[in-house]
């Protein structure tokens, strides 16, 4: 069975995320003044052929570790596993 | 000093670093190697891994790069004990296939920095035996993502072990903040693996081979390098000449 796997990777929080702090200013100076820390990560969504849920998970959680995300400066979770509509 | 510029999709430093070994510094025996290709060559002194955009900078720099078939032998190679030379896209490519510590993340300024700056040689050896300690050199950098970054234990040990073979100072070698093109720890440039045979910086010194295009420091690097390939040959042609002498030696 084939499931969609939503990975999340974001900077872990000492790295420094000039995006974000772009970003947050910009909602800054649209009014958005009760908005601070904001973030911008990835997220990447992949088609896993696999015998269950919870093995699709794993399998995401391996690409992750192996490639998806750096453990020295990104934290990553697999925030959705749900099958192909 | 027979050296093998890796080219991958999106590199495009590799010209100007065949430029500068083959026709600046005149080592003939200088050729590119293809990312798709399962082997570096043989007997290869230095693999230079050039400047550019690898895969385009996917996900993240140097990530998918680490990928390629070529790369197997890099790290094969670098793990053996070769030497190799990452500029650039190259540090990148080096920091994410874990031959050196530590990442580059995007320039604390936002700014994509483009211009020359002062580097300090902090360790003569090797890569740089040829330049004395102290010494500021004039290169460009170009980058978006040379940020260095690592855990405080990662660069305490490099500093404790004398790893860190370039940094960004001012015009009488203070590594000031403003000095700091792009936000590194402790204006960290360049570092050096602890065996000191995988060298990574950020700047390009085969941009700046020749006086003519501005500052001619850069070919230093390449000459130490030439100078240590030298003493190495030479050393073990001593070495044959005793193993040689001695069996002579042998009554029969």
């Amino acid at each position: 069975m084939k499931y969609l796997a939503y990975i999340a990777i974001e900077r872990k929080e000492a790295i420094l995320d000039p995006q974000g702090k772009a970003i947050e200013h910009a909602l800054g100076s649209l009014g958005f003044r009760e908005i601070e820390n904001t973030r911008v990560g990835k997220l990447v969504r992949l088609t896993v052929d696999a015998a269950s849920p919870e093995s699709a998970r794993s399998i995401a959680e391996q690409a992750s570790e192996k490639l998806l995300a750096n453990p020295i400066m990104e934290t990553f979770s697999v925030i959705n596993v749900k099958p192909v509509a | 000093m027979r050296t093998h510029i890796v080219v991958f999709p999106g590199s495009n430093c590799d010209h100007d670093a065949m430029h500068a070994v083959k026709n600046v510094l005149g080592e003939h025996d200088t050729e590119f190697v293809w990312h798709k290709d399962d082997s570096i060559g043989k007997n290869v002194d230095l693999v230079i891994l050039p400047g550019g955009f690898s895969y385009g900078d996917y996900l993240r720099t140097g990530a998918i790069a680490k990928f390629s078939p070529v790369m197997k032998d890099v790290i094969r190679f670098a793990n053996n004990g070769g030497m190799v030379l990452g500029i650039c896209n190259g540090f990148q490519v080096l920091c994410e296939s874990g031959l050196l510590p530590g990442v580059l993340i995007r320039n604390a300024g936002l700014k994509f920095a483009c211009k020359e700056v002062n580097l300090r040689v902090d360790r003569s050896e090797r890569f740089t035996g040829d330049i004395p300690e102290g010494t500021i050199l004039r290169i460009p950098i170009a980058h978006g993502e040379g940020h260095y970054i690592a855990d405080d234990e990662v660069i305490a040990d490099l500093e404790r072990n004398n790893q860190v073979m370039f940094r960004y100072v001012d015009s009488i070698g203070n590594p000031t903040s403003e000095a700091n093109p792009n936000g590194s720890i402790n204006n960290i440039a360049g570092i050096i693996s602890k065996d000191k045979n995988v060298m990574g910086l950020m700047p390009h010194p085969e941009r700046a081979c020749e006086a003519m295009l501005g500052s001619a420091d850069g070919l230093k690097i390449f000459q130490s390098l030439c100078s240590w390939f030298a003493i190495q040959s030479s050393k073990e042609f001593a070495t044959e000449r005793r193993e040689v002498s001695s069996r002579e030696a042998v009554p029969i």
